[in-house]
């Protein structure tokens, strides 16, 4: 039986477990009273499978390390010998390959059970297993991870000449297979009859490559793996016996690559009687504000608990294990806290600041405090004072900004990516001719920031104010991991998007109510809303996204609608009809307003019936034009296919005007240390309309999801851009879908103009910069993209260095003139 | 949205253009109506219009700075381009109102031949740039360069593999074809889109098969002559996939013609220039000297 057992030995599990074995020091323990388990062979596997020097870094700057684990930004090398190293230092009782399948019992006595069918007891359990997840296991004597059997394939160039057997039928096993089918024989172990579950270019891809006799690719269909024979000495072939409709067959091979999936750790919780933050893939377990779970005496840390950044799991490591033995913990950021609280006008405790807005605000008293601290810790708290009692200074990242009385908070058109509370005081709403006073307690900035429109409204901020402004990423981890909020600010969305849509004679109470009614509809890209000749009674108010409307027999778009739009209402007004068919050109959210709210909202205005009616006929006027003009609404359909119905800002190229000289790529390179962000060539066309791979700043960027230190930011003028805070950890450019995002290392420095132009040194003006593919010394690898120039006063680059005028930047409203007048 | 290099703006330099060459002709009028001197460049008519055209020259040069002035704040390349196309276009007359047509064998006449090569290339430029671009379009069939070579490389690969069922002769002459297809060739082979691919009609030989008419030929020739129906269903598929290898080489070959000449008329515009700025400066010094 042990005190505590912690699961994982990751940056966070070793930070925890360093510090049991401080204290059992302390107490002067001869045993070890925590026992650390590893599934894999080696302690912190996801840096373990970094490539080789990878440079990983020690965001966020602006926070200490608590730890009696060492860590500072460095190659992966240094950082995995370091620990290592600790770890021998403090004898820390450490056992690998030991997987915990479950976890049962309660404070005091939990049983753990592993995969061996081992059975440890412990009075406490910290999990810090991280988010990667398990690779499902091959499921038979000797399927440990060795250099035989693999689990993950860094780079097929690796092998050469080898008979490799690739198990598994999903994008990675595909991929895999016809990489290393370059320089090998491979055997691809399909359990199925087909490869259902792989994407429709890796399906090509395969079939092509198992029918194709100039390819060494074999694929065994039906087939599972009965068992293994290890080689005898490494280096040797060992073999597979495959289980075949047809019976038993073996395979001598050098090597066995297994991509059967991961086993996300969300099972695992939910079976240890783990709460979670909701349904969504992404939510995280509840925990309070002793890093403990909604079981007690279970104690969750590190990237599983929301906190991605080592340094953060490591402190977290650490003050789980001071909680659990009762020591006092004076929390590592207590600083910043006081700093950003110092231009308060009251003087209190850092920690009673937080006690008491955490009380004042209804939406902040449903957080548990960990979760709020987190929340203060990332905002900005914004006062408000008389002019002339302003510091001339403007204040710098976490400390209180003092901003004037009457200041604009945002303009409308201005993009934004933060959420505003207010504490005290209040601010003024002004929509058109429309002003609204928010009070305290209550919020706004949630519609820019959910459906990624810019801000609708301009808000000035009051005398005697205070105001928490929260960036997005922080915002929207909190609507993950707790469903109360969530429904909350998602209801003030719905009735401030009511409001302005339909400007009703109702009181905020009456729109709450007829909110709470409606149905929310997700869209993924390419499904239908409504299809062209059904009979409707239900019109839609778009949330996020873009909705096109096609014409089946024009087989092109003939209108789109952004978030904020209203669509379908013509089946409210006597033509139930549907004329064309809705489809989500990109993940769409659809408000469903049936005829009974439809009516509530614009009962009693005549006027705005009577403006509703006249937009419905402006519209009908718009697709009028669309439709006569049919190459155009094919042409407005394949910019749907692109993606570009979430753009903002895409750069579109003519190519009845191009020229080819490569200008725009050679001006985005010069002025952005180097590096091209914008591949002309790449991409696909459409009656002379080019679609490069660029960045199209997205309304709801995708890369700005899930950026570990937040590096991804969003101008007010819209630009998405990458700051120096960048781990380059790669989540960006996993999840652009438009491939707009590399991670590449600093181009090296340019001569001068006149040593290249006497002396040819270097690279000249223009010319791509000599690197032989190698990195300068000490160089790291960072996520790079497309700013939109932002830095320049003329505009972007690329624009404006074509020289014929055929790279221009668009945004949807304007693809109807692209097609109109060419 | 999209305008070209001559409308731009509303023809906003055409009509600056026009100007500057009406205020040129007046200049020019004036010349022998007061002073009773012939028309000639040292007149001050002729010296006004001779510091115009050097002003022009070196602004129209300036075009290559500005193109590589990646942060400039002056404006756009376009909006540059199509000035100088005008300006350019002014120019030929400014230049040759200034000589007043007096030609002979000296560094003068030097540099208005060198202007007037310049300028002749920049309107086969801008010939290219305006309409070429959309040729290559049409001619691709709206699809990139690289797709038309990917969908070469996938016929050649079929025809690789059907001719392995093929006998011996007809397998080196099918892969002696694909391995001695040309596509470009000499620069003038090139800039014509002359088709300069060979085969070996048996090990050793040579013979020209310009557009694939070699292969096509031979093939259509031995279908009939099949004496099995696999085979004939082989050399079948063998010809429709050659006819469509030519069609795909003449595509690509007209392509890299167009890619061509958009890049040609620079390597006598720019250079020529270099050497129109050098005869300026030599023409220039040398009319001091005759005061």
């Amino acid at each position: 039986m042990y005190d505590i057992v912690i699961i994982g030995a990751g940056p966070a599990g070793l930070s925890a477990a360093a510090r049991a074995a401080y204290w059992d020091k302390e107490r002067g323990l001869k045993t070890p009273s925590y026992l650390l388990l590893e599934g894999f062979n080696h302690s912190a596997k996801t840096i373990y499978r970094y490539q080789k020097g990878k440079h990983v870094m020690d965001e966020p700057g602006f926070l200490a390390l608590r730890s009696d684990m060492p860590f500072t930004s460095g190659t992966r090398e240094a950082i995995l010998g370091a620990w290592d190293a600790r770890t021998d230092d403090l004898n820390i009782n450490l056992r690998r390959q030991v997987e915990v399948t479950d976890i049962s019992g309660s404070k005091g006595a939990f049983e753990l059970r592993t995969s061996a069918g081992e059975q440890i007891q412990a009075a406490h359990v910290v999990l810090a297993i991280g988010t990667q997840g398990n690779p499902r296991a091959l499921g038979c004597a000797g399927d440990e991870e060795s250099d035989f059997v693999r689990y993950t394939l860094d780079d097929p160039a690796e092998f050469q000449g080898e008979t490799i057997v690739v198990v598994g039928a999903g994008d990675a096993a595909i991929e895999n297979a016809i990489a290393l089918a370059a320089y090998n024989k491979v055997i691809i172990v399909n359990r199925r009859s087909e490869f259902s579950r792989a994407k429709d270019g890796n399906l090509d891809a395969i079939l092509k490559a198992i029918h194709d006799a100039n390819t060494d690719l074999e694929c065994r269909y039906e087939t599972s793996v009965a068992r293994l024979e290890l080689p005898e000495q490494p280096g040797k072939p060992g073999a597979i016996v495959l289980r075949r409709p047809s019976g038993e067959e073996r395979v001598e091979c050098h090597r066995i690559i297994a991509r059967l999936g991961t086993i996300p750790p969300r099972a695992f919780l939910e079976a240890a009687g783990i709460e979670l933050g909701g349904d969504s893939i992404d939510a995280t377990p509840t925990i309070d504000r002793q890093l403990q779970s909604s079981v007690p005496g279970l104690y969750i840390v590190g990237a599983l608990a929301g906190y991605p950044l080592i340094k953060q799991a490591m402190n977290q490591g650490q003050d789980a294990i001071d909680f659990i033995l009762g020591r006092p913990v004076q929390p590592v950021d207590y600083p910043l806290l006081q700093s950003q609280f110092r231009g308060l006008p009251y003087v209190l405790d850092a920690e009673d600041v937080l006690d008491l807005y955490q009380h004042r605000v209804p939406m902040f008293r449903r957080m548990n405090g960990l979760v709020f601290r987190e929340l203060m810790i990332e905002s900005r708290v914004i006062v408000s004072r008389p002019a002339n009692a302003c510091p001339a200074q403007p204040a710098g990242e976490r400390e209180t900004h003092v901003i004037p009385e009457g200041s604009v908070l945002f303009r409308p058109g201005e993009f934004g990516t933060t959420f505003f509370t207010i504490v005290e005081g209040s601010v003024e709403l002004r929509r058109g001719e429309q002003t609204e006073r928010l009070e305290a307690g209550q919020f706004f900035g949630e519609l820019s920031l959910l459906s990624g429109r810019p801000r609708e409204a301009e808000v000035i901020i009051q005398p005697e104010t205070i105001l928490i402004e929260s960036p997005r990423r922080v915002l929207l981890k909190l609507m993950n991991s707790n469903p109360d909020i969530r429904e909350g600010i998602d209801r003030v969305f719905k009735v401030r998007e009511l409001k302005m849509a339909f400007e009703p004679n109702l009181t905020s109470e009456q729109l709450g109510e007829i909110a709470d009614q409606l149905k929310v509809v997700e869209l993924e890209a390419g499904a239908e809303l409504f299809h062209e000749g059904d009979e409707g009674e239900q019109a839609f108010l778009v949330r996020s996204g873009t909705i096109a409307m096609y014409l089946a027999a024009h087989e092109g778009v003939v209108s789109q609608h952004h978030s904020g739009d209203l669509l379908g209402q013509l089946a409210l007004m006597g033509a139930p009809m549907r004329r064309a068919t809705a489809i989500a050109a990109v993940r769409s959210q659809v408000m469903v307003l049936d005829r009974q709210s439809f009516l509530a909202l614009v009962g009693g205005r005549p006027d705005k019936i009577e403006a509703l009616q006249k937009a419905a006929s402006e519209q009908l006027l718009a697709t009028s034009d669309l439709v006569s003009m049919d190459s155009g609404a094919k042409a407005i359909g394949f910019f749907m296919q692109q993606g570009l119905g979430e753009a903002t800002d895409a750069l579109i190229i003519n190519e009845n005007l191009c020229v080819g000289c490569d200008n725009c790529e050679r001006a985005c390179a010069e002025t952005h240390a180097g590096i091209s962000r914008l591949e002309r060539k790449v991409g696909p066309s459409y009656n002379g309309l080019h679609v490069p791979q660029a960045c199209r700043h997205c309304e709801v960027p995708h890369c700005m999801k899930d950026c570990p230190p937040d590096a991804i930011r969003r101008d007010p003028g819209g630009q998405v851009y990458i700051t120096d805070a960048c781990i380059g950890c790669g989540n960006c450019e996993t999840n652009c879908p438009y491939d707009a995002i590399k991670l590449s290392y600093p181009a090296p420095k340019k001569p001068g103009l006149l040593s290249w132009l006497l002396f040819g040194r270097g690279p000249g003006p223009g010319e791509s910069p000599h690197t032989n593919g190698k990195p300068g010394e000490g160089s790291v690898k960072k996520a790079v993209k497309c700013d939109a120039c932002r830095s320049l006063p003329g505009g972007p680059a690329c624009v404006r260095a074509c020289p014929t005028g055929a790279a221009k930047r668009v945004s949807p409203q304007d693809f109807i003139e692209l097609v109109e007048v060419r | 949205m999209y305008s070209d290099l001559l409308t731009w703006r509303r023809y906003r330099y055409l009509k600056m253009g026009a100007a500057l060459l009406l205020v040129s002709v007046l200049i020019f009028m004036f010349q022998g109506v007061e002073y009773g001197q012939p028309a000639n460049g040292g007149t001050w008519p002729g010296y006004i219009l001779g510091t115009l055209g050097a002003v022009m020259i070196v602004w129209l040069s300036m075009l290559g700075i500005r193109k590589r002035s990646y942060r400039s704040k002056t404006g756009t390349v376009q909006g540059w381009t199509s000035a100088h196309i005008y300006v350019g276009t002014a120019l030929l007359i400014v230049g040759t109102l200034h000589s007043a047509a007096q030609m002979g064998w000296n560094i003068h006449t030097l540099a208005w031949a060198l202007m007037v090569i310049v300028i002749v290339s920049g309107f086969v430029g801008t010939y290219a740039y305006l309409h070429l671009p959309q040729r290559m379009i049409t001619n691709r069939e709206n699809r990139s360069r690289d797709s038309w070579l990917q969908e070469l490389s996938d016929v050649d690969d079929a025809i690789r593999s059907n001719s392995q069922r093929c006998d011996a002769d007809l397998q080196v002459q099918l892969v002696s074809a694909l391995d001695a297809t040309r596509l470009g060739g000499s620069f003038w082979r090139h800039l014509r889109g002359i088709d300069s691919s060979v085969l070996q009609p048996a090990v050793g030989q040579v013979a020209n098969n310009q557009d694939q008419g070699f292969l096509l030929s031979l093939l259509s020739q031995r279908v009939p002559n099949a004496r099995e129906r696999r085979e004939a269903e082989l050399l079948n598929d063998l010809l429709s996939l050659v006819a469509r290898r030519r069609v795909i080489l003449a595509v690509l070959r007209r392509d890299a013609r167009s890619d061509l000449w958009l890049k040609l008329w620079l390597v006598v515009h720019v250079p020529t220039t270099i050497a129109l700025l050098l005869a300026l400066i030599l023409h220039i010094v040398s009319v001091f000297l005759y005061w």
